[in-house]
């Protein structure tokens, strides 16, 4: 036993590491909230400047040379649409989650526990649906968006957009309820649960950190998309906040900067927030299954 | 009556066979519907001389190929595409695993950082990029501004207006931009390995680099493969970056397949051509794709 013992020496050397290793952490992790945060904390400076102070070139960039200004924050809310684009936004995003939770949750479950021979093939299939991109389709959509009437108003984008979530969506979906053991449902059938009985009751709740991370990622799917929401609505009342801002607040070569970054920061930072908090659960579901695995 | 019809419910609902079927009914129907057929329609858009003056559909047969290959500006996009995507992976891996590590670990103030570092992946991709736009200005760049403050330069940079620094600051926003999808989707992956397996490997005496590449990327590395998967796929089918930064510019240096068939098929009105070039990137993916997922079953199964 003499040869685990650990000397003096040993145990300095091991905390120095240790205290080596944790500034080493602090330093990487400031830095990577540097690189990733630092253009949105410009961007908050940016939003208040007043023009003179912004466009002088001598001027440093990260302080108020001039007092500041919020007439920025008023244009963005009172000469643009953009409280008409978030909600919009929201919209399009909640309605899109509700379509692609509906369909795919059931779909997942067919091709991961249903054992039908076709099952591994179809999921690789829908998978490969996700990767026909959006710049092939938008031309002969919009056609279709036309036909069907719905140009120019939102429910184009409630339509369309479950084309680009669901094929993710039912692949994320098989790989969380593959990690749940099939005792589970098939004890809660024994106990008398119907198949269906068994996959409300039983399945979702355990396979929520799934759902969770199926919502964040449709929703984010949604809410960045560019192209079909560009092709499908012109009238400006209609637009998500993806499309509206840049047409609004970019008018031919002028760009209205300090507008810009605000409904940047506006529109990134409640995301996020939202984002992380559902991140915590996901990941702690995460881990749980393993624990428990 | 409404008991024995309540049985006959639940015996159709216990049929796997039905149940299957009725349950992927839907998404099939949706996605045949309304990618499966503009999918047909894009095919048919290639071979016509649809425009967007003359919406009349008239069979030009392989007309728009020859003409897109014909275009050098098809084969620089192509060659870009390639260049941005693999760049873009490879660079989205190696940090995302380095954020991941550091996202794992406990700190205080994680819960901050871990917010912080989501931010980019959260902001819509238009308006990151058009903030990108503004940090890249040539006038009032605030990182030219820092580097002059350093005096490392005497004159602005003009990040977009050079072939190099324009196709450097499209990749750099595309990495910045991935990091965290693909750090969330390692640090999943970590998080699903064994504490034992860590613990045994460091009561063995393995150090954290020994631990890290002995143990902890060879368990997680078909989640390696799937971020790297999802890098691809977000920088190879996104034009809002290179449309928002560069308009492909200067001269065509960061113009790839996408933004080549919007500018072609839209701002150019030539629908036929549009849709010949953005065809191109579907087998092309696909390729990838398959290829990685390959790498991603050989590595579940070993």
């Amino acid at each position: 036993m003499t040869t685990l013992e650990i000397t003096d020496a040993q145990r300095r050397s091991i905390a120095r590491r240790h205290r080596f290793g944790r500034i080493g952490l602090y330093v990487l992790a400031i830095g990577a909230a540097l690189v990733a945060a630092g253009p949105f904390v410009w961007g908050v400076i940016t939003t208040f400047k007043q023009d003179r102070d912004l466009y002088r070139r001598r001027n440093n960039p990260f302080v108020f040379n001039e007092t500041p200004t919020t007439e920025h924050v008023r244009v963005l809310f009172e000469e643009t649409g953009f409280a008409k684009f978030a909600l919009n936004t929201l919209w399009v995003g909640l309605l899109v989650v509700a379509i692609t939770l509906a369909l795919s949750l059931p779909a997942a479950y067919s091709l991961a526990r249903l054992d039908r021979p076709w099952a591994g093939p179809m999921g690789i299939a829908i998978f490969f649906v996700y990767l026909v991109p959006p710049t092939l389709l938008f031309l002969s959509l919009s056609r279709i968006v036309v036909a069907l009437g719905l140009q120019d108003s939102t429910w184009s984008l409630v339509l369309i957009y479950p084309t680009i979530t669901i094929p993710v969506s039912v692949w994320l979906l098989i790989g969380f309820l593959k990690t749940l053991p099939r005792d589970i449902e098939e004890q809660a059938m024994v106990d008398g649960y119907s198949r269906l009985g068994a996959l409300g009751r039983v399945v979702v709740p355990l396979v929520a950190p799934g759902i969770v991370a199926v919502v964040v990622f449709a929703f984010t799917l949604t809410a960045s998309e560019f192209i079909y929401a560009l092709a499908f609505i012109s009238p400006s009342d209609a637009k998500t906040i993806s499309t509206g801002v840049p047409t609004e607040l970019v008018r031919g070569d002028v760009f209205f900067w300090q507008s810009l970054q605000a409904a940047t920061v506006l529109v990134a930072v409640p995301i996020a927030f939202v984002f992380n908090i559902f991140l915590n659960r996901f990941i702690s579901g995460f881990t749980q299954g393993a624990v428990k695995g | 009556m409404a008991a024995g019809l309540t049985r006959q419910r639940r015996k159709l609902a216990d049929n796997d066979g039905v149940l299957a079927w009725a349950f992927l009914a839907p998404s099939v129907v949706y996605i045949l519907a309304l990618v499966g057929l503009p999918f047909i329609l894009a095919i048919a858009f290639s071979f016509s001389d649809v425009t967007g003056g003359d919406p009349t559909f008239d069979w030009v047969g392989f007309a728009n190929f020859s003409a897109i290959f014909d275009d050098p500006v098809f084969w620089a996009s192509l060659r870009n595409t390639f260049v941005f995507t693999v760049i873009s992976m490879v660079l989205i891996v190696i940090f995302g695993k380095i954020l991941a590590n550091i996202l794992i670990a406990d700190f205080r103030g994680k819960w901050v950082v871990r917010f912080l570092v989501l931010l980019p992946w959260t902001t819509p991709v238009a308006l990151s990029s058009i903030a990108w736009l503004w940090l890249l200005d040539s006038v009032f760049s605030p990182i030219d501004y820092v580097l002059r403050a350093l005096g490392l330069i005497e004159n602005n940079v003009y990040w977009l207006g050079q072939p190099g620094l324009a196709i450097g600051s499209v990749i750099a926003v595309h990495v910045w931009r991935l990091v965290p999808l693909a750090a969330v989707i390692m640090l999943a992956g970590m998080l699903a390995i064994p504490k034992d397996v860590q613990e045994q490997a460091a009561v063995d005496g393995a150090g954290f680099w020994r631990r890290m590449f002995e143990v902890t990327i060879p368990l997680t590395a078909p989640v390696i493969a799937i971020a790297a998967l999802f890098g691809a796929i977000f920088t190879f089918t996104d034009m809002t970056v290179v449309q928002v930064l560069t308009r492909g510019g200067p001269n065509n240096e960061t113009q790839v397949l996408t933004s080549w068939a919007y500018f072609r098929g839209i701002e150019g009105s030539d629908i036929g051509q549009g849709a010949a070039i953005a065809l191109f990137l579907f087998p092309l993916l696909l390729a990838a794709a398959i290829a990685i997922l390959r790498a991603v079953r050989r590595m579940e199964v070993s």
